[in-house]
């Protein structure tokens, strides 16, 4: 199967490259030629650029499916552009079995679509008592070890985990947050959570567990990915640590650098998110920490939740926010308001996350797997649970109109979407 | 977005619903106090009923239990005239599993027309004001440490009673104004009504992040922040709050916080002490001055039966 993609305003962020030109897939590989092109595609008008990594995407399989299916997710994901992404082991039960891992692979790999990576849970259950067989997961698949939403309250368990995983350099995903500081909290602790009647996380929730995490990395040398930060505090300790050499990157999810506490409004349950929206001083130090490199991913953290999980006073509401067709407009937006090429703004969706998956794609180098977005830059998507493919209608942009609409996404050389 | 229209009021600015005193203009509070002040003669009558709600349905919809409020709700809407249906809801359907907005949808069915709603946690009243239909309304009795609007309107209704001009005032909220709904309502309703120095009193562990921002001053003393005030309002400390990480114990408590004679004393001399009730003697409050000449406490219990019928009868009206 040979594919010419022609015409195309070409930006490859990994090389900075950015123009008109041709782009070939031979064989599922981006080629420097085609050849006899069984199919050409007129990519006039649009942008052609690696298909998106998303380090944060529930599918909600196992356990969840009444929330979202495989199926359901997996064609959002290519409705977004996303061609690989990573999913947190918080399923039900847990991705902490190498059967259960292999098993969502198979499932993943009979749908043909995105690439899809399982972050394996880092302890029994995510219960923070027993390490799992990272071994063994990471034999069936898991590319990391995560607790996803549940923090490990134990120090000493963290430090065994971190000294484990080092050992075998397998990465390790983790939020940081206090369990007891942030135990009952469902909003950022400051003026609105306390006109709202709200019980607060407040922000040391998040710097005093990273710099337990950072400290923890210093003893043990774990490469440690830190997620979804969300707070000033947070990126000024993320910005030391890079700057004294530390192995760590981090990510942001698309709606803390949008977003803030004052978004919630009358108890508007769609802002009910993990970590909390905080102040608008939090979400402009992610916003410009993301644009300096402090922050290195932005993340969809896609998570589908049922209409009933969300018609619930906020506190009850669950969690969480569909995403993945969002991370484009909404990264476009980020890198519009930061005053960023397309090429910088697309890196964090396609190469940066690339590098911390440690995986070929992210890029149109020769040799790299065929995945490609073609996506047009201007055009508007309207946000409405008419016009989202996943099974989660949950957004707090329900209802606006955003710029960035994918119009193709290839995976392995095979159009998988077309619009 | 489409939430962040103020969702108590109709489209013509009136009042719909009563979710919270926060976001109220000014002349809804002052209209609400003055047809409550019209209906005090009406509970001192002989016959304590007006025909103001004939052939409606009050359910008195409480998801967390009460027993005062939800009988001086009951009270009120009786001497409207009104029909009152009486669901205690943490004994029936949720324990069954039925989901809150079905809960409401059932009752909506039953011809409903007000929905006086009392939940554990903040801002389920405006989750149902949003699913109910147009022409009933919901009125807030508590949400978990959010809003009573109804309490804040009823001390706000004895504060007007003796101390008249609310533009001179210095009033004082003391103790636990972290979990309190009622310390919240009583302070967007003072700072609305122009009182120019509304303080809070209590150690830092109960006063919520950024407690300013509502417009206060923050004292941890309490002499100095009794210091010349009209207004004295006692908070209740919940039991379960009295010993553990927030207070060491309500011996303590009474020490630094409670309201005693000599701590009253700093006060001005003819300033009035209020408490929502139900009072715990000797924690926040002590006995001489509960029963003193200061005390207004059981006449904000007899104000709060017109302001609830005030309240019902003007969003009934619109």
């Amino acid at each position: 199967m040979r594919l010419h993609i022609r015409n195309g305003r070409v930006i490859d962020p990994a090389s900075g490259k950015d123009g008109t030109g041709d782009v070939f897939v031979v064989d599922g590989k981006i080629s420097p030629e085609g050849g006899n092109a069984d199919r050409v595609i007129d990519a006039k008008g649009l942008v052609v650029a690696p298909g998106f990594i998303d380090l944060s995407a529930r599918l909600r399989e196992p356990g969840y499916e009444y929330k979202a299916t495989l199926e359901s997710e997996m064609e959002a994901a290519l409705a977004g552009g996303v061609t690989s992404l990573a999913c947190p082991p918080d399923t039900d039960p847990p991705l902490d079995e190498p059967g259960l891992v292999d098993m969502l692979r198979r499932r993943a790999k009979a749908l043909s679509r995105a690439r899809v990576y399982p972050v394996g849970a880092l302890t029994v259950k995510l219960e923070g008592q027993a390490l799992t067989e990272m071994g063994q997961l990471t034999d069936a698949g898991c590319v990391a070890f995560s607790q996803a939403n549940v923090p490990l309250a134990d120090t000493q368990m963290l430090w065994r985990a971190l000294q484990y995983a080092a050992t075998f350099g397998y990465p390790v995903w983790l939020r940081a947050e206090d369990a007891w500081l942030a135990k009952g909290g469902v909003a950022h602790d400051g003026e609105i959570a306390t006109r709202l009647g709200l019980p607060g996380i407040p922000s040391f929730a998040e710097t005093i567990a990273l710099a337990t995490l950072l400290e923890l990395v210093r003893a043990t040398g774990a490469r440690v990915h830190v997620c979804r930060l969300s707070s000033a505090g947070g990126v000024e300790l993320m910005r030391r640590a890079k700057q004294e050499g530390l192995p760590v990157t981090c990510d942001v999810g698309i709606h803390h650098v949008h977003l803030c506490d004052m978004d919630l409004g009358y108890f508007d349950s769609h802002c009910r998110l993990e970590p909390p929206l905080r102040s608008q001083r939090d979400r402009d130090a992610l916003s410009r920490g993301l644009a300096d490199g402090t922050l290195d991913c932005l993340c969809s953290d896609h998570t589908p939740v049922d209409e009933d999980g969300k018609h619930m006073p906020f506190a009850q509401a669950e969690p969480g926010a569909t995403g993945l067709e969002l991370l484009l407009p909404l990264a476009l937006k980020w890198g519009q308001a930061n005053k960023l090429g397309l090429a910088a703004t697309l890196a964090r969706i396609t190469s940066e996350p690339a590098r911390v998956l440690g995986v070929a794609s992210g890029k149109l180098a020769a040799g790299a797997p065929g995945d490609i977005v073609l996506f047009d830059p201007a055009a508007p998507v309207r946000i409405a649970p008419e016009t989202l493919k996943s099974q989660g209608k949950n957004t707090p942009f329900l209802g606006h109109e955003l710029a960035g609409r994918v119009r193709c996404t290839i995976v392995a050389g095979n159009v998988v979407y077309e619009q | 977005m489409p939430l962040q229209r103020n969702p108590q009021l109709n489209e013509k600015g009136e009042l719909q619903h009563l979710l919270s005193i926060e976001g109220l203009p000014r002349e809804i509070l002052l209209q609400i106090l003055d047809t409550a002040e019209s209906f005090v003669g009406v509970t001192e009558r002989e016959v304590k009923k007006v025909p103001l709600l004939r052939g409606k349905s009050v359910f008195n919809l409480f998801f967390e239990p009460s027993t005062r409020t939800r009988t001086t709700f009951e009270i009120a809407a009786k001497r409207l005239s009104a029909d009152v249906i009486n669901l205690n809801i943490t004994v029936s359907s949720q324990t069954k599993g039925e989901s809150l907005l079905d809960t409401v949808a059932n009752l909506s069915a039953m011809q409903a027309d007000i929905f006086i709603v009392r939940h554990e946690s903040s801002g389920a009243p405006f989750l149902i004001a949003r699913h109910v239909k147009p022409h009933e309304h919901v009125i807030n009795a508590g949400d978990g440490r959010h809003a009573h609007p109804t309490q804040g309107l009823l001390d706000l209704f004895t504060i007007r009673h003796y101390k008249k001009d609310f533009t001179r005032l210095t009033v004082a909220i003391v103790g636990d104004i972290l979990h309190s709904r009622v310390a919240r309502s009583l302070i967007h309703g003072l700072t609305t009504l122009g009182v120019p120095e509304v303080r809070v009193i209590g150690p830092q562990t109960l006063l919520p992040a950024g407690v300013e921002a509502l417009g206060v001053r923050v004292f941890h003393d309490m002499r100095q922040g009794l210091k010349d005030c009209d207004v004295v309002v006692m908070l209740r400390l919940q039991n379960e709050r009295m010993r553990g990480a927030l207070l060491p114990s309500a011996q303590e408590f009474f020490k630094h916080y409670g309201l005693s004679a000599d701590k009253l004393a700093v006060a001005r001399r003819d300033a009035i002490v209020m408490h929502p009730g139900p009072m715990n003697r000797g924690v926040e409050i002590d006995s001489t001055v509960a029963d003193g000449p200061h005390s207004v406490i059981l006449p904000q219990v007899t104000f709060g039966i017109a302001v609830r019928m005030a309240v019902m009868s003007i969003v009934a009206g619109n």
